[in-house]
């Protein structure tokens, strides 16, 4: 990743016909050779996003700059930016090669080159000798990598990706998503990338941007977003939280669940209400006489690594992961550390 | 079951029977060494000589032919570039265009016919073959439309913004990528187009100029005159030319799906 910018989006609004505001402002900065992922519930606006930059809509309002210049209005044929498509969107009449070759056909390349330089990308792809094969020959992965290929063959200063896992199964993707590091890191051009499996995100990106209802929540590194989460949506949406009412006393303490706690967050006004957020795994399960939470265990779900376990505590159901079995039916206690309580502003309803 | 089987195999064959008896019946007569259409006077092939020294019969059909592929091909282009424009409209003006796009094909020949002949009578366009094939281009385009919009719809929209993305032009867009997807759908409406030219009796008879009889109108004239066995020679020809491109087309697209059935299964 380098220092300058790339892409920058300015207060970028977008208004479909029906009066619905799609986009709501959107400001980012895109650095050169960074890995940016876009997060989001699904219809956040994550895909109308990819085809602002790409250029196959315009906002409304706002403007997009590339490279510093202004290219609003630019049509996508004449930007520097590629496209593999949530679907794919191969060409069906196509075989494999012609596919890969087609932007360069269409840049009227000399045969030779352009026969030497797509070999070299089916390699890239792991795809080498599949060059005659029909789309509908191929599976989900490999046309997946034929999409990639045919983006890449132009050689972009940045490729767009919208949600080009989504279809593949999980051991797959798992692959395709090292190999997409790898490529990224290897062909050294800027990927924005849109998913909505946080975990992707965060496996993948130099930064993630976090999207809800067309706006912008977070952006920062996945250890940012998952450390510091802004609200409890963030929160939540980038991995299972308990949320929990909270009352804030004084700066360091934090009332919920009917008990005062130590807590490492402050700032907040006197008494003033807030999310406390807490991950499963800060749980301390613990005896239920010197606990300062007490319940009921209500379910109890094996999950490979962890037990997955719910508990009735305070009119909230609490989620835990331990590594330690409890019986369904249990009274337990539970315990966080201060620096695992999460204060957050209440979320503004709109 | 045995007797279920023979049942419908006997109804199969009156099907046959009673939709290719007339056929068999003219292809036989064609062959008939008499002008009688009752009784076989043995075997000839004279009325085929006969058939092509008919300078009016053969004139006629060169006629119907340059029509036919004239009109369908302009057909199949403004047909084509309709569907295109009709499926970027929204959902309620597409609606309304293609209902605007079946209703001549629901009216009677007899009154696209009339109606033409008035037009082309007011604005004073000499009948001949130019009336001809602006005829027959109105009544194909229609047909074209209904079998290129399913391919349009079906197809992938995307397709099309990944032609931009790779550095085609909306135009470049469409010749590269739309129109060879949508290629069978164009093929079909210009076939269809093609044989509704050919066929055509209703419309042309309103239509056409003095010197511009097509095929359809000069048999009908001649069997008004009197029955000869060159016409039924003729009809032999056209139904044979019919049935072979019926039956290529068939198996061009039964090798096709087999083709992508095979796909599926093989990897
Ligand atoms: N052409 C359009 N006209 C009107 N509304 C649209 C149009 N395209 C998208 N929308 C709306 O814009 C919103 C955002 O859509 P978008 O495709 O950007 O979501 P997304 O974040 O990519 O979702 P997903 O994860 O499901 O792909 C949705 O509410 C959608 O219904
Ligand atoms: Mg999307």
């Amino acid at each position: 990743m380098k220092e300058n910018i790339l892409i920058s989006l300015k207060n970028v609004i977008v208004e479909f016909e029906d009066g619905h505001r799609v986009l709501k402002g959107i400001d980012l900065d895109i650095h050169d050779e960074e890995f940016v992922t876009f997060l989001g519930p699904s219809g956040c606006g994550k895909t109308t996003t990819l085809r602002i930059i790409g250029g196959f809509a315009e906002p409304t309002e706002g403007d997009i700059f590339f490279d510093g210049v202004k290219i609003n209005g630019v049509p996508p044929y004449k930007r520097n930016i590629n496209t593999v498509f949530q679907r794919y969107a191969l060409f069906p009449h196509l075989n494999v090669f012609d596919n890969v070759a087609f932007g360069l056909n269409v840049k009227k390349m000399d045969k030779k080159i352009i026969a030497r330089k797509v070999k070299e990308m089916l390699a890239l792809v792991n795809l080498s000798g599949f060059e005659n094969r029909n789309i509908n020959q191929l599976s989900g992965g490999q046309q997946q990598r034929v999409a990639i290929a045919r983006a890449l063959i132009n050689e972009p200063k940045v490729l767009l990706l919208d949600e080009p896992l989504g279809a593949l199964d999980l051991k797959l993707r798992k692959d395709m998503q090292t190999e997409l590091m790898r490529i990224q890191k290897s062909l050294k051009i800027t990927f924005i990338y849109v998913t909505h499996d946080q975990e992707e995100a965060l496996t993948m990106s130099d930064r993630v941007v976090v999207m809800r209802d067309g706006q912008i929540l977070q952006i920062g590194t996945p250890q940012d977003i998952y450390n510091e989460p802004v609200n409890a949506f963030v929160a939540d949406f980038i991995g299972e939280s308990n949320i929990i009412d909270g009352v804030m006393y004084e700066d360091y303490e934090v009332e919920f669940a009917g008990q005062a706690f130590k807590c490492v967050d402050k700032g907040f006004a006197l008494n003033e209400r807030v999310d406390v957020v807490i991950r499963p795994e800060d749980i301390i399960v613990g005896d239920y006489e010197t606990s300062p939470i007490s319940g009921v265990v209500e379910s109890v779900v094996f999950k490979g690594v962890h037990y997955e376990i719910t508990v009735d505590a305070h009119g909230y159901k609490w989620l835990i992961h331990s590594t330690q079995s409890q019986e369904v039916g249990a009274l337990i206690g539970m315990n966080v550390k201060p620096s695992d309580i999460h204060i957050m502003k209440k979320m503004e309803v709109r | 079951m045995k007797k279920h089987n023979l049942l419908s195999n006997l109804y199969t064959a009156l099907v046959m029977l009673f939709l290719y008896a007339p056929i068999a019946v003219l292809i036989v007569f064609s062959f008939n060494d008499s002008k009688s259409r009752n009784t076989w006077a043995g075997f000839t092939t004279h009325w085929y000589t006969d058939l092509f020294h008919d300078e009016e019969i053969i004139s006629a059909l060169v006629l119907t032919l340059v029509v036919a592929l004239v009109s369908s091909v302009i057909a199949t282009v403004l047909g084509t570039s309709a569907a295109i424009g009709l499926n970027k409209m929204n959902k309620k003006l597409r609606s309304v265009f293609m209902t605007l796009n079946y209703l001549p094909m629901v009216n009677p020949d007899i009154i696209i016919g009339v109606s033409l002949m008035l037009l082309f009578t007011y604005l004073r366009i000499e009948f001949g073959v130019g009336t001809l094939i602006l005829a027959h281009i109105t009544f194909s385009v229609p047909y074209v439309v209904l079998n290129v919009m399913p391919k349009l719809r079906a197809m992938d929209k995307h397709i099309y913004d990944a032609a931009l993305d790779l550095g085609c032009n909306p135009l470049q867009a469409y010749f590269k990528v739309v129109i060879p997807e949508i290629m069978p759908g164009i093929l079909s409406g210009f076939v269809m187009a093609l044989t509704l030219s050919i066929d055509d009796f209703v419309v042309s008879y309103f239509v056409n100029g003095p010197a511009s009889q097509t095929l359809p109108l000069v048999i009908y004239s001649q069997t008004r005159r009197r029955v000869t066995p060159k016409i039924n020679a003729l009809s032999t020809i056209i139904f044979i030319v019919v049935l072979g491109i019926l039956v290529l087309n068939n198996f061009y697209s039964i090798r096709k799906e087999q083709q992508l059935r095979g796909k599926k299964g093989g990897h």
